[in-house]
């Protein structure tokens, strides 16, 4: 699929990035670009390949089901731009 | 798929449950799931989606998501993979949710559910995954701004997915209630419904027979098996009449409101499934070795169609009655309580499904909650049994333990409750009333013995207003028969 200003614009939205129209031309080119490359790899036969869900040959490793991190509310909440009665504090939500 | 209509039109539902781990701990991080502690209390650097912060996956809510799995018989995943769901929201701090989608921890399944007729149905389980809770947005006492308490971020969470095999709102609730049964039964969830360990999201769709799927909307975040009942019979309504009126299902999100018992749209999906899902970096596949699914599955307690099953065989009860108690593992462990107790389930049986569930009922109280304990329940069946009080007095002695007066014998003590069972007394008040009935006496002796048996009531009446319900009602009836014999 082919990559213009449309899509650059939907997807921008989507990830909330501002991209400018004047940089839209230039990142759809650029991304066009990329999706080349992917269809390259597309080329190549996989059929007897398992996909891949990490590059890493190991598994996750589990931890214990312990309380083991400290209560870090006070140090946290004075970094957040509004704070009240121990909430960070956001625009209104509606929904 | 339900072949039960209505109007015409055959309802199709599907469920999406979100049931909430009870571990100790996070999915991710070492925060405790603790609720009711001051906001934010329980929200890490992890949890907060902080940078340089990495998850580490709690081993108990994988064990756990494995139970129900093999509680379900379904295939469970030998490899999982967590993903990103990618979605802005206040109370989501990393801009997505840690959750799985192409290959979850629980695969296809099946759950069994009772219809109220007595046949069965199986609903079918598309799977079920491994997810992150979200934090909550507080909307009140922030004057126009809200509130983000992230204690419940990070809360392991299993979504389970049905296949969309369910035809009305009963056989919803039945699911749901089944499933309910399963996960607390198992211990992988409390199950308390109103601090929201059990969510619905339900999909509907209305189609005429034989043709194609509805378009379906979601009523999303239910939290009760009354609003679910309410929330889709009002949603089924509103189909058939846009349908009805030539309109257009549209697909959307509502959400419904228990209070005034309406719904509205929410949002529509058009940026629907654009989550951009892949592969968390952060995250290695999770394996689940045969040794470890062999263990748990050996430990696997009793199950709710097993304890149906042994109730019916090992009580006496009725498939219905035995449903009803195995239901929810705090019936049943209530009725078993009660029925070592009293030493007879099926006094104790009659009680938990009567007296006890209309009194919980109407103060809308659980029965873990219940102010008469299963061992005082236990205690007024001994009572019972052994002639001390009668079933009338019986009521009257649960009342009194329900309203906090004390243990059944303590009761019946203080109240001088105890069924007469001096024979010379009773006698002396039989005689009595017998003596200042000279009418009725006539009227008894001059009736045949079809018709004494009913005019015996009246005597009987007497007597036990006479002794304040006291008497053995079954003494009391001999003594009359011999003393008004003519």
């Amino acid at each position: 699929m082919a990559i213009d200003s449309q899509v650059v614009a939907r997807v921008a939205h989507l990830a909330r990035l501002q991209v400018d129209d004047g940089e839209s031309e230039a990142l759809s080119e650029r991304l066009n670009e990329i999706l080349g490359m992917v269809d390259q790899l597309q080329q190549a036969d996989v059929s007897d390949v398992e996909p891949l869900a990490h590059p890493l040959e190991v598994s996750q490793p589990l931890r214990d089901d312990r309380v083991t991190e400290p209560d870090v509310r006070d140090k946290v909440l004075p970094i957040a731009p509004a704070s009240e009665e121990g909430c960070f504090l956001v625009p209104r939500v509606i929904e | 798929m339900s072949s039960s209509l209505h109007n015409g039109w055959e309802v199709v539902i599907g469920l999406e449950v979100h049931v909430q781990l009870a571990t100790r701990s996070k999915i991710f991080s070492g925060a405790s799931t603790a609720t009711g502690d001051a906001p934010n209390s329980h929200a890490s650097l992890i949890d907060l989606g902080m940078p340089g912060t990495l998850p580490v996956v709690n081993k108990e809510a994988i064990r756990n998501a494995v139970r129900f799995g093999l509680a379900i018989n379904a295939d469970i995943g030998r490899r999982s993979v967590f993903e990103r769901k990618n979605y802005f929201y206040p109370d989501l701090p990393k801009g997505y949710q840690t959750t799985q989608l192409a290959e979850p921890i629980v695969g296809a399944g099946e759950v069994v559910i009772q219809l109220e007729d007595g046949r069965e149905k199986t609903v079918r389980i598309h799977h079920a995954h491994l997810e992150e809770d979200a934090g909550k947005s507080l909307h009140e006492d922030f004057h126009g701004q809200t509130g983000i308490d992230l204690n419940r971020a990070g809360t392991p969470l299993i979504e389970i997915v049905s296949e969309p095999d369910m035809g009305n709102a009963e056989e919803a609730v039945a699911f749901a209630r089944k499933l309910h049964a399963i996960v607390t039964s198992l211990g992988v969830c409390d199950g308390d419904m109103s601090q929201g360990n059990m969510r619905f999201d339900v999909n509907i769709s209305v189609r005429r027979p034989g043709e194609p799927l509805g378009t379906r909307t979601e009523t999303k975040n239910l939290n009760s098996f009354r609003f679910m009942e309410k929330a889709i019979k009002l949603e089924v309504e509103r189909q058939i009449d846009v349908l009805e009126d030539g309109g257009k299902i549209v697909q959307e999100t509502r959400l419904y409101n228990g209070e005034t018992n309406t719904a509205r749209s929410m949002r529509t999906k058009e940026d629907a499934n654009d989550y951009r899902y892949f592969p968390c970096p952060d995250l290695l596949p999770v394996l689940v070795s045969e040794e470890e699914i062999d263990t748990l599955r050996a430990e696997l307690p009793e199950l709710p169609d097993a304890r149906q099953a042994r109730y019916v065989e090992q009580y006496q009860l009725s498939d219905y009655d035995a449903g009803l108690l195995s239901g929810s593992i705090a019936t049943a462990r209530y009725f078993e309580a009660a029925a070592q107790h009293g030493g007879d389930a099926k006094l104790a049986a009659n009680w938990v499904m009567g007296e006890l569930a209309a009194r919980l009922n109407s103060e809308d109280k659980d029965i873990a909650d219940s102010p008469v304990s299963a061992e005082q329940l236990g205690q007024l069946i001994l009572r019972l049994k052994d002639g001390t009080i009668s079933s009338k007095i019986a009521k009257q002695v649960f009342e009194a333990c329900w309203n906090g007066e004390g243990d059944p014998d303590a009761i019946i003590e203080a109240k001088g409750l105890k069924q007469m069972s001096d024979t010379g007394e009773l006698e002396k008040i039989v005689d009595q009333v017998i003596a200042d009935s000279p009418a009725q006496v006539e009227d008894y002796r001059s009736a045949d013995d079809a018709k004494r048996k009913k005019k015996i009531g009246y005597f009987v009446g007497q007597v036990m207003k006479a002794t304040q319900g006291k008497a053995n009602p079954q003494q009391v009836n001999q003594l009359l028969q011999q003393k008004l014999a003519p």
